[in-house]
């Protein structure tokens, strides 16, 4: 059992009770996914120490890093779970698949493509209209985890997560 | 372990050199999507330099007990302690040089990562095989660039042309050691002249004749155009140390 004068909090020391917090963080970029949902949250330890969590940037230079390791731990602080560390888990790299279906489902009808399997078929379907007839623009959108799609049937341009 | 610095510097700062020219085209692309495109291609080699240079920051601390941080690695080492490649520090020119530059250097970088991926050393393998991933995208991108120039117009051409020129004699020293190096890159001068060239046969370019070809990069003698880069990337620490926004 982890020492008691560690924790401030009043929900059980456990890391279910973590994972469920850091389900309510939501990535500063595309706040409809949490970074659960978005799989860079790798693993969670509990000690006399404090909370420590295990995260993965999705690309080398994604800016919200920083911002996510702060949301962090300003969320376990908020319930009570004072001492907090995140170590940085470069490897391995992170990979779209890591993406939990919820976040798959978000994405779309946030009006996001989502990432295609890394195994299976590379069509990219409109959020829009459903529709698999849609062209590449560019490799690059708006973020560095997105590129940018067109769909040929009803015409409507499209951010697709890009799959990685 | 001083080895082991070098190099990690080695890469970091190739890294964020390249990242600082590409990052000269922001708001000055010739059109939206493809400033876009360069700039988060500066991005991430600008991720993957903040990496090699956080590394390289924990093992000079362990070594002697100094404070260095990745931050005053950056921009407070002077033009003869960088080591990047000297193609990297080349000026932008026009946008044939540019995604010519990109192009010659992502798929030298692709082939160099592809063997740091293995390599004992945790860390270097860690950011090689994450950066790999992106650096897929880079020689995509700019190799489809160099076809459209190559088999584009008498203009884009004669720009592409001009390019091969003046960008060919850096390429040399990508492949000559270093005394830290810790991969065999001689090995790589093959398998990227195949790619060269099968990226130039699409885009109706040829190789051109051998050349005389540039060093020093690695040893921290460089163009003049590192200086300049320095100057203006470094004023701001140089001038209100330990300043943040
Ligand atoms: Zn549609």
């Amino acid at each position: 059992m982890v020492n008691p004068s560690t924790y401030h909090q009043t929900l059980p020391a456990t890391k279910e009770t973590i994972l469920a917090i850091l389900e309510q963080v939501p990535d500063p970029e595309v706040p409809v996914l949490s970074i659960i949902d978005l799989g860079i949250v790798r693993d969670v330890s509990l000690s006399d120490d404090g909370v420590e969590v295990f995260v993965t940037p999705t690309y080398s230079g994604c800016p919200a890093t920083d911002a996510i390791n702060l949301d962090i731990r300003l969320k376990l602080i908020e319930q009570g779970f004072n001492k907090v560390k995140i170590t940085q888990r470069l490897s391995p790299a992170w990979t779209t698949d890591w993406m939990s279906e919820a976040g798959r489902q978000k994405l779309k009808e946030y009006g996001i493509a989502p990432p295609p399997k890394l195994s299976g078929a590379n069509e990219v379907e409109c959020p829009q209209c459903h529709s698999s007839n849609t062209k590449l623009l560019s490799q690059f959108g708006s973020t560095a985890c997105k590129a940018l799609y067109q769909c040929n049937d009803c015409k409507e341009p499209f951010d697709h997560f890009k799959c990685h | 372990m001083s080895k082991l610095i070098d190099y990690t510097l080695h890469l970091a700062d190739t890294a964020l050199i390249i990242s600082h020219r590409n990052s000269e085209w922001c708001a000055h692309g010739p059109i939206l999507e493809q400033d876009i495109a360069i700039t988060n291609l500066s991005l991430d080699q600008l991720g993957q330099a903040r990496n090699f240079y956080q590394y390289a920051a924990t093992l000079i601390n362990q070594d002697n007990s100094s404070t260095v941080s990745e931050d005053s690695l950056a921009y407070l080492r002077g033009e003869r302690e960088f080591k990047n490649l000297l193609l990297t520090e080349l000026s932008n020119g026009d946008w044939a040089q540019t995604v010519l530059r990109q192009f010659f250097f992502s798929v030298y970088q692709y082939l160099l990562y592809e063997k740091l991926q293995h390599s004992n050393d945790e860390q270097l393998s860690a950011i090689a095989a994450k950066a790999l991933k992106e650096i897929t995208y880079h020689i995509k991108w700019s190799g489809e660039w160099v076809i459209r120039l190559g088999d584009g117009t008498a203009e884009s051409n004669h720009r592409i042309q001009k390019a091969i020129e003046f960008l060919w004699e850096y390429t040399g020293e990508f492949f000559i050691a270093a005394d830290y190096e810790l991969i065999d890159v001689a090995q790589l001068k093959e398998p990227w002249l195949k790619k060269v060239k099968e990226i130039f046969e699409e885009a109706t370019l040829e190789l051109p004749y051998p050349v005389y070809m540039h060093t020093g990069g690695k040893q921290s003698v460089h163009t003049e155009n590192l200086g300049f880069i320095l100057a203006e990337m470094q004023t701001l620490q140089r001038t209100y140390p330990g300043l943040e926004w």
